[in-house]
């Protein structure tokens, strides 16, 4: 599937000159950034600046204008998702979009569709290959669920969880597929203050524990600041600032694409 | 031990009654011919609960498959066994009829499930209505395609399947029809159970909850689709096939768009995503399809009797037609997750649960 071979010092995640129009409109412009392995890094601006389609573009949903993007130093151009995401890369959403009618544990064991290694054949006939390997699967999803202490709602179905719950089990499910990029787009969303002080000890457990690079997007700044060495922020497409998460703070274009210009 | 082959046992048990019965001549051959109707519609049923129950999309050109199964059977079994107009005399001695028989029909189901491509590759880019209106189209198609072919029969159909039956119960002298009817609604069941219970398959109701979240986690959409459709009109092919072979006597007319809501009506009644609901009301459907010989005479009876309508009219069987479809919408009234819902037998009798894993 690989054409080139994957250098051990590629960045984990690479884009240069990403840009991407949806029509007239330029919703990324030249976007670029190199994600080195075991970084924490975050992505942040105004509503509508284009972080969730540079998300899209990563994982392979939309194709890009211009520009490429590597993952592991493999191009993605032309990729389907679930072939970028078997290159590596894991992401949540915005809005949870578990399997609602799915249990638990089946969220997790689906997510592993890449590592099959088994298929139509196979399941059919139950064949000694897809004996093994549903074990497997489900010792993965077991061992994986009780690492997250969601092993108590393994036959439960998503959509009866609390709210904070949910959010946990789509990183866990993201997990499930040993990405080595984790995308996470706003994982706080949606969660009171007390919450997101756990998301943010959740974040930096997974950091260390699943040796991961994540780059997340985050509207709540100290989210960000508590856990984010390096930052970027766009606004209507653009990068206007990146550095660490105290520069950007005090960066005087961020304060003007998010408070608005102060000359009306 | 036992529970374990539980099932096993019952299937047996039960298939060896229905094929002792037969071959004692206990139950007629209306009996009979309604029992095999029963099977070719739990295949079809529980072969078009995969698409439109697991994986949520909605197809209502089912017939259409059933009707590519039910030709390239016919043509073929007659065209190898039998002597025909068409094909002229056999190609090969009709002693290996009974061999080749499930070649025949499994040659129907391949065929069928190379013309269920026709609604894959659209279904990679399209969904919900727009998907469905494929499936009308795709049934057209298929039907007008064959009444347009003159040297197979058109419109006025094909005929010669008895033949090869006769010639298989000249070999060995058993019900055969019955045998194999049965024999493929068990591999039928089988093959979807084993498909939607596997964490490959499941990626089937991964696409139907989500497609967008299914292929970003890692699930070929597409190759899932393809392979959902396939099976499924494949399936529904080998139903056509038996079809044929039961009736010795093919039309493209009986596999029209009347037939695909026929197929509609049996999911919808036993629950979407529910393999055993899709059992039980194929067989309930078709008892109460028979049943209606019976109830509309006597309907028409009573009607006469107390003159609400005029002497020179009969209620005909016709009005079946009108019957099943307002149940219908009596249904998706009160009560629209139909029989089961998309529950298993095993959760709504937690005690079979002891016998048998439903999902």
């Amino acid at each position: 599937m690989q054409t080139q071979p994957k250098t051990e010092n590629a960045p984990v995640m690479e884009i240069r000159g990403l840009t991407q129009n949806f029509g007239g409109l330029k919703a990324v412009s030249d976007f670029n950034v190199k994600l080195k392995k075991n970084e924490l890094s975050g992505l942040i601006g105004p509503n509508g600046a284009g972080k969730t389609t540079i998300f899209n573009l990563v994982s392979g949903f939309y194709q890009p204008s211009e520009g490429e993007i590597l993952i592991g130093g493999v191009p993605t151009a032309g990729q389907k998702p679930h072939k970028v995401t078997s290159l590596g890369v894991g992401r949540t959403f915005q809005n949870i979009r578990l399997w609602n009618d799915m249990t638990v544990l089946d969220n997790i064991r689906v997510a592993q569709h890449s590592q099959l290694n088994y298929g139509f054949f196979h399941s059919a006939i139950r064949s000694k290959r897809y004996l093994q390997r549903e074990k497997e699967i489900t010792e993965e999803a077991t061992e994986l669920l009780n690492v997250f202490d969601l092993m108590k709602y393994a036959d439960d179905f998503p959509k009866n969880l609390p709210y904070g719950t949910q959010r946990k089990l789509e990183i866990a499910r993201a997990l499930s597929s040993h990405p080595k990029l984790l995308l996470l787009d706003e994982p706080a969303a949606g969660l009171n203050s007390a919450d997101a002080k756990d998301l943010i000890r959740l974040i930096r457990w997974i950091h260390e524990t699943f040796d991961v690079t994540i780059w997340m997007i985050e509207h709540h700044m100290d989210v960000m600041m508590e856990l984010c060495t390096q930052i970027k922020v766009i606004d209507f497409g653009e990068t206007i600032a990146e550095g660490s998460a105290e520069h950007v703070r005090n960066h005087p274009a961020v304060m003007t694409a998010y408070l608005g210009d102060d000359n009306i | 031990m036992l529970r374990r082959y539980s099932v096993h046992l019952i299937l047996a048990l039960s298939g060896g009654l229905i094929i002792y019965m037969a071959d004692q001549e206990y139950l007629s051959l209306y009996v009979m011919s309604v029992l095999m109707f029963m099977g070719v519609n739990v295949i079809l049923s529980t072969s078009l609960n995969l698409v439109n129950g697991y994986m949520g999309e909605f197809s209502c050109g089912h017939a259409g498959f059933m009707c590519v199964g039910a030709y390239v059977s016919s043509l073929l079994g007659v065209w190898l066994f039998a002597k025909d107009k068409v094909f002229g005399a056999a190609v090969l001695n009709p002693e290996y009829a009974l061999y080749a028989f499930p070649f025949i029909i499994l040659a129907g189901g391949v065929a069928a499930a190379l013309a269920g491509v026709l609604v894959a590759v659209p279904s990679y880019k399209t969904r919900g209505d727009y998907l469905a209106i494929i499936t009308i189209a795709a049934n057209f198609i298929i039907i007008s395609a064959i009444e347009n072919i003159g040297p197979i029969g058109g419109s006025r159909g094909f005929m010669g399947m008895k033949r090869l039956v006769n010639s298989m119960e000249d070999i060995i002298e058993l019900p055969w029809m019955p045998i194999w009817v049965f024999v493929f609604t068990v591999f039928s069941i089988w093959v979807i159970r084993r498909y939607v219970s596997s964490t490959f398959g499941k990626g089937v109701s991964a696409i139907s909850q989500d497609e967008v979240a299914a292929e970003i986690m890692s699930v070929n959409t597409n190759k899932i689709k393809t392979i959902t459709f396939m099976l499924s009109s494949g399936l529904a092919g080998i139903a056509g096939g038996l079809f044929a072979y039961i009736l010795g006597y093919v039309n493209p007319g009986s596999f029209n768009i009347m037939k695909s809501t026929e197929v509609l009506v049996m999911v919808y009644l036993g629950g979407m995503g529910s393999l055993s609901g899709s059992v039980l009301s194929a067989i309930l459907f078709t008892l109460m399809l028979e049943s209606f010989r019976f109830i509309i005479p006597v309907i028409n009876d009573l009607a006469h009797q107390i003159h609400i309508i005029s002497p020179d009219y009969d209620i005909s069987q016709v009005w079946r037609w009108v019957l099943i479809p307002l149940l219908l919408i009596i249904l998706m009234q009160f009560r629209p997750e139909g029989i089961m819902g998309n529950r298993e037998l095993g959760d709504v009798f937690p005690w079979l649960k002891k016998f048998y894993r439903f999902k």
